[in-house]
């Protein structure tokens, strides 16, 4: 009768107090716990691991390498999450991102412009074609009904079809010189996004653009929690059926949000584009659009959730690196990644039904302490055949039997 | 005390001859579900050999009973006793165990199996161990078919089967497992009347030879053709057990209403000369381009409630929906003088028309949303709910409160979700919400559906004093009560067609049931007074 599986997967319904918190906490530590397990069995010490890992990733650096690529990932989570609330799968954050950063990259690489004109530029041709991307596959959706999970998974394929064919030195790649690789032109550094020292004791600078990707956590909670357009979004989230009865239409909604997931998607290369590499070459990193929906999953597609998870998920990437020159195989990072995610499902899921059942008893036992009498003892249930209303005419019209 | 009185004939009806125990008793059964009681105190007495219904309207505690019965859910207080010995049903498996079998109202067949196949599916019989003897089985279910006079064919394919076919086909499945006490939930809601006949005369066949039936229903006259004892359930207890030779029709209706009903006497008409909404060759198409309503036309006025009668499914949601401008309709569609009929669902109820929907869990609430977001749904472009583009907290939470006061919503708080309310204190959110932003029309589909008294006499008071104040109100309901006694006029659907009119003032439940069902007369012949002594009765209703 209340909520789904899937909406509470997709965190559209609330979790308040202590046990939110407890449940994510809990779920980490039965992570360890199994990876623990895991590392036993396969003849490496636990404890020695975990205190590997706890190490390298204190060092400066590594801390360093962790913000950069937890901003990246909380981007990708946070285009992922805009889908989810709304009950969209858009698997596609992958192609979006990519062909977004190829574009973006030929584009800053050819403009002259001052610097910050430069890099708003570049942002914005991202923006765009990624939210072009994405409205391939809300187009589908909303005309022909087909599936955007289905579409989206497509449309990574053509993206990566269309990426090599663009980035070839008959289009928009140059030679990488000292190397056998190509690139898009790189952006010059008035189309750079300056970086910052952030963590003391190293010269590797945190992405300037942590700043944009917090800003966006901002604006996301603020479009669905203050907005109008975003009440409609989560109606239609939690209840398609009674968003159509209030007067929401739906198309409308599937096709903007998905505009919206990927134009946030077209963000996600641009930390690395802009901060690191400058050009948009074979080795750009792949595969940030399938982390993030597990991000956004651990994360509830809450803002903070989702910034936690982020930091946690790229935590676990950086200082695996630690495990291999220690002869420990830093798989065993990605089996604990996968064992949270699925505790931390399974964590809020135990927790949600705690609480429902808590809130029902807790309203009744509060209605009950109001009012002495049960319900359905109301004024009206005294004596139960008064007067009949009706019963002037033909009463005896019934007696047919 | 009148009350009392008809329980006191409890015990005559339930009195078996000496030595003979009860197939099955039930004392004092309670079931609670958070917020709502769903059964109170039930006490039920069914004779061996009897075909016994159990009565009530929709929401009446009638399925929850039955799944206590069968073994789906566990009573909270009370007993149950199978001949004469007290049972504890865990689940289904238990009750079946005990000679307790379900014949669901939907049938739970695999259509591209046998008949046979079907009957066996999970307890087929085994031959030295390991193969199934289906020339036992099939000797089994003829043997059964023959005794009760079924006429099940073994090797049929069930999808080519007709559905009162599939219902003699559940029965036996349910025999072949060694049942002797048949729960039947609404059997006749899916059969024709001719079917209906046919089960009739099985059920008889099968008491005939000792079997005990409980039949769940609340289509009056089978229950009264059919029964050799009924007992009446209302808001979730039993109220009165009687034998079928002592009652009428019409007593049995009031004893499943209760007597809580509006008193059409006591009120003045406010009906005015203006039209609130005038629908005009509304047609519906379905899927196959079948016209689901069919040129349906109406006005109705300020101050007016017009009321919908029909049996459902025969197009009243979709009429609705039509209007709400939910669902592509062809017609033309006026609200206060403008055509809506290319409106959207928004521009509609900004426009002045309020919904209150049939199905509150899925049209009408956000279930996972606290009460003060539900309030905005449907007025999310409206004071005091927002503010431009934002959402006016402050402003929607002070209203919510309002709303909670004003129609007594029984809450602990706007911030708890709505889930977490009763039915009738949802729905009484739902009434305040569509009564605020001052509506012109109301549409409201069966408003007091599933709530208890108190909130379904306050929902019937708003909706008075609403209609006093000039609103317009479309009433679609299935309590024949309710619509008789809150509509100025009614009209009555029927295969998504307007066959007649009826004046409230002047009908009967039973009369208003029998020309919903086309039995008042010829259906292509509509004409107001064609309710007149020509209906009979409500003994055609099927």
């Amino acid at each position: 009768m209340s909520s789904s599986f899937t909406d509470r997967l997709l965190g559209k319904v609330r979790l308040g107090g202590l046990l939110a918190l407890a449940a994510p906490l809990l779920a980490v530590v039965f992570a360890g716990v199994v990876t623990s397990i895991i590392l036993a069995l396969t003849g490496n010490p636990p404890l020695e691991t975990l205190r590997l890992l706890l190490d390298y990733g204190a060092q400066s650096r590594t801390m360093v390498n962790i913000i950069n690529l937890a901003t990246t990932y909380y981007i990708s989570a946070l285009a992922v999450a805009i889908g989810f609330r709304m009950n969209l799968f858009n698997i596609g954050v992958d192609g979006q991102y990519r062909l977004a950063a190829l574009v973006a990259a030929a584009v800053g690489g050819a403009l002259v412009l001052p610097a910050p004109l430069h890099v708003g530029v570049t942002i914005l041709v991202a923006v765009a074609v990624g939210g072009l991307w994405a409205s391939i596959a809300g187009l589908l959706k909303v005309t022909r009904g087909v599936s955007e999970v289905i579409s989206t998974i497509m449309l990574n394929a053509i993206a990566t079809g269309l990426g090599a064919w663009l980035l070839t030195t008959d289009r928009l790649a140059v030679a990488v010189s000292g190397s056998n690789n190509i690139g898009t032109k790189p952006i010059p550094p008035s189309g750079q996004f300056p970086g910052f020292a952030l963590i003391p004791g190293t010269q590797a600078k945190v992405f300037g653009f942590v700043v944009v990707a917090a800003l966006l956590g901002v604006a996301y909670y603020v479009l669905f929690n203050r907005t109008r357009f975003g009440f409609d979004m989560r109606a239609t989230g939690r209840s398609e059926s009674a968003a159509v009865a209030s007067g929401v239409s739906v198309k409308k909604m599937v096709l903007i949000t998905m505009i919206l997931s990927g134009a946030a998607a077209g963000l996600v290369g641009m930390p690395q584009l802009l901060g690191a590499s400058y050009s948009y070459s074979l080795d750009f990193p792949t595969g940030l659009g399938f982390t993030g929906i597990a991000i956004a999953l651990l994360g509830r597609n809450t803002p903070v959730g989702i910034a936690i998870g982020a930091l946690l998920w790229s935590y676990l990437d950086n200082s695996s690196d630690i495990l291999d020159l220690e002869g420990i195989p830093k798989e065993i990072v990605i089996i604990m990644q996968g064992t949270i995610v699925l505790s931390v499902i399974i964590a809020y899921e135990l927790v949600h039904r705690y609480r429902m059942a808590a809130e029902q008893r807790r309203v009744s036992r509060q209605l009950s302490a109001e009012s002495p009498s049960p319900p359905g003892s109301g004024p009206n249930s005294g004596p139960n055949f008064g007067p009949d209303p009706a019963s002037d005419s033909a009463s005896e019209e019934g007696a047919k039997a | 005390m009148e009350e009392a009185a008809i329980s006191t004939s409890t015990s005559s009806a339930g009195t078996a001859e000496p030595g003979t125990e009860p197939a099955v008793q039930l004392e004092g059964i309670t079931k609670r579900f958070p917020g709502v009681v769903a059964n109170r105190d039930i006490r039920l007495s069914v004779r061996r050999g009897h075909v016994h219904a159990i009565v009530g309207e929709n929401g009446a505690g009638k399925s929850t009973l039955m799944k206590i019965l069968y073994g789906m859910q566990r009573p909270d207080e009370g007993e149950i006793r199978v001949n004469g010995a007290p049972v504890h049903f865990r689940t289904p498996a238990d009750a079946i165990a005990a000679g307790i079998g379900m014949v669901h109202q939907h049938f739970m067949l695999a259509d591209n199996l046998t008949v046979l196949e079907n009957i066996i599916l999970g307890s087929e019989p085994r031959r030295f161990g390991a193969g199934i003897d289906f020339a036992e089985a099939r000797r089994r279910i003829k043997e059964i078919s023959d005794a009760y006079g079924l006429g099940v064919t073994p090797d049929a394919l069930v999808e080519d089967l007709g559905v009162g076919a599939r219902q003699r086909v559940e029965i036996l499945k349910v025999l072949y497992r060694g049942a002797r006490i048949l729960i039947l939930d609404e059997p006749t809601a899916v059969l024709v009347p001719q079917e209906v006949d046919e089960l009739f005369d099985n059920l008889r066949g099968l008491v005939r030879e000792g079997l005990t039936i409980i039949f769940i229903s609340h289509k009056l006259d089978e229950v009264l053709s059919v029964a050799d004892a009924i007992t009446v359930i209302r808001r979730g207890t039993t109220v009165a057990s009687v034998l079928p030779k002592d009652v009428t029709a019409r007593r049995l209706a009031e004893l499943m209403v209760g007597s809580e009903l509006p008193s059409p006497e006591t009120r003045e008409s406010t009906v005015t000369s203006d039209v609130a909404l005038s629908v005009h060759g509304l047609t519906v198409r379905g899927d196959a381009g079948r016209p689901i309503v069919d040129g349906v036309s109406f006005d109705i006025h300020k101050g007016e409630v017009l009321g919908i009668a029909g049996v459902e499914g025969n197009g009243q949601a979709e009429l609705v929906e039509a209007i709400m401008g939910m669902r592509p309709a062809e017609g033309v569609i006026t609200l206060g003088g403008r055509d809506i009929s290319a409106w959207s669902t928004l521009r509609r109820r900004e426009g002045g028309i309020g919904y209150i929907p049939e199905d509150r869990h899925r049209h009408g609430l956000l279930l996972d949303a606290p009460l003060w977001e539900n309030r905005i749904l449907g007025h999310q472009t409206r004071k005091p709910n927002v503010k431009g583009p934002w959402i006016d907290r402050a402003g929607a939470r002070a209203d919510t409160q309002r709303i909670v006061e004003a129609y007594d919503v029984r809450t602990p708080g706007i911030d708890v979700i709505a889930a977490a309310l009763s039915g009738g204190n949802q729905q009484k959110l739902i009434v305040g919400r569509e009564m605020s932003g001052d509506p012109v029309v109301l549409i409201a589909s069966h408003p007091t559906r599933g709530v208890d008294v108190g909130a379904q006499a306050a929902i019937w008071d708003h909706l008075r004093s609403a209609r006093a104040a000039g609103l317009a109100v479309l009433l679609i309901s299935a309590d024949l009560d309710e619509l008789i006694g809150l509509s100025d006029s009614l009209k009555v659907i029927l295969r998504g067609r307007m066959v007649a009119d009826v004046d409230p003032a002047d009908v009967t439940p039973e009369r208003l049931g029998s020309a919903m069902t086309g039995a008042g007369g010829d259906r292509d012949t509509p004409a107001p007074e064609q309710l007149g002594p020509a209906v009979t009765g409500a003994g055609e209703e099927a």
